[in-house]
């Protein structure tokens, strides 16, 4: 197992970039680094990362990366991956590295048939939960009762389950990850690497400027969204669910902390009344027991997203 | 025919973005506070390292951090994080 300060002291985001202080996409881009060095070839549609990246002709990311219209990550990604192969490349990982809007909304159907053919990347999207490039539009992965500007009295819908979709294109691996545990997050990507086909991961990372909290808190606020089950840390490898530490400690609802404390923390969620933070912790303890199914069913010899 | 570009001339008209420190300028002038380290406490954990978002704490020698204030903008994260509250926000003073 990986330790933190075995982790390379080399640097491919590099320093001066363009994001707003206490990024979390900032946090997780760094750790990607971390996990894979710079062989590999980043395809970024427009998203908070564009302008991370610095204004044109310089950019913060040290490697090879392709910049493409928001809903086509994945149908780029695929032309990448096809022209390595071509060239016979073949150490060079393709990763998609998308937003939540251009991967749960406007990215989905490229992202589908990229999945479908087996394309052979790894798709990460990185969440902050709405549109925050142009300002924090509400997207399908805001949460219910989140303000944005689109919702201004809070969402009323509730979020896309983006990882179990693509668990159900039986793809050979999908993960959840959050930057406030980059050793997770490193085991998941190098692991990926590793697997042949497409590979997906969703990070939750916070955004302190959409989330309306202190810059301060970026790691804590991801910390808070795992330990209250808001997020859980899980990997389907082959059809299999597992869940990952610290969230398989949290089957046990006694052990899940109060969603409340998750949102104390966030000015989006002022509006949320006693009566909505019931409804959401009653999901929450559904979801869990929807995980709970899923890793005694994978414990047993059964597959629940099916063999690949 | 496949004909792969060998030099930038023969490269097509695209925009080609150079990979440059400091893309946005000096960002250590977006701060507000600034993190300041008490050696004497710190444990040489690294967390404050990797946790920082903006590439502005290097690990020395002994693993120890040093923060590059040119580019530090201050978010606090590092102070946050730290187990044994070695790093402190000061506010920043004008010059
Ligand atoms: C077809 C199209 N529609 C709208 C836009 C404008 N646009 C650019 S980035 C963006 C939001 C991206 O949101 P997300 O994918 O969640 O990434 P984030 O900015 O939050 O990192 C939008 C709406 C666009 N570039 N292309
Ligand atoms: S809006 Fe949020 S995700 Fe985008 S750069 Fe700022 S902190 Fe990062
Ligand atoms: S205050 Fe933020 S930007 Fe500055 S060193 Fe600490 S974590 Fe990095
Ligand atoms: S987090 Fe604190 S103890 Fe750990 S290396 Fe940084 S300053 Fe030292
Ligand atoms: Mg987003």
């Amino acid at each position: 197992m990986v330790t933190v300060k075995e982790l390379s002291k080399e640097e491919y985001l590099l320093e001066g970039h363009a994001a707003c202080a206490g990024c979390g996409p900032a946090i997780s881009i760094r750790v990607l680094f971390k996990a894979l060095g710079n062989k590999v070839f980043l395809v970024v549609p427009a998203c908070c990362t564009t302008v991370i990246q610095g204004p044109y002709p310089y950019t913060s990311f040290n490697v090879p990366l392709l910049n493409i219209l928001f809903e086509s990550t994945a149908a780029a990604a695929s032309g990448i991956v096809a022209a390595l192969r071509q060239r016979n490349i073949k150490d060079i990982t393709v990763v998609g590295w998308a937003g939540d809007g251009g991967t749960v909304d406007i990215g989905i159907q490229a992202l589908s048939g990229a999945a479908e053919r087996e394309t052979d990347f790894i798709y990460i999207c990185y969440d902050n939960e709405a549109y925050g490039n142009t300002g924090m539009q509400r997207s399908g992965a805001t949460p219910f009762g989140a303000w944005t500007t689109t919702t201004p009295s809070g969402k009323r819908e509730r979020k896309k389950d983006m990882p179990l979709i693509m668990a159900a294109h039986r793809i050979p691996y999908v993960a959840t990850a959050c930057p406030s545990y980059p050793i997770d997050f490193v085991n998941k990507l190098r692991k990926a690497k590793e697997i042949k086909g497409t590979k997906y991961i969703h990070i939750l990372a916070p955004c302190p400027t959409g989330w309306r909290y202190d810059t301060s808190k970026t790691v804590e606020l991801g910390r808070l969204a795992v330990q209250t089950g808001l997020w859980a840390l899980y990997e389907i490898e082959n059809g299999k669910f597992k869940l990952n530490a610290p969230s398989d400690r949290l089957i046990d609802k006694a052990k899940r902390k109060s969603v409340k404390e998750y949102f104390a923390l966030q000015g989006r969620f002022r509006s949320l009344t006693e009566k909505d933070i019931e409804r959401i912790q009653k999901w929450v303890d559904d979801d869990w027991e929807n995980y709970r199914r899923l890793a005694a069913c994978s414990a047993s010899d059964a597959t629940p997203y099916g063999k690949i | 025919m496949n004909r792969i570009p060998k030099t930038r001339k023969e490269m097509p008209i695209t925009a080609l973005s150079i990979p440059t420190a400091g893309s946005m300028g000096k960002t250590g002038s977006w701060r507000t506070f600034r993190p300041e380290v008490n050696y004497s406490k710190c444990t040489r954990c690294t967390l404050c390292w990797i946790y920082c978002p903006d590439v502005a704490i290097t690990r020395q020698e002994d693993d120890s951090p040093k923060i590059d204030y040119e580019y530090c903008k201050g978010c606090g994260i590092c102070a946050n994080e730290c187990p044994v509250k070695a790093i402190t926000m000061c506010r920043e003073e004008k010059e």
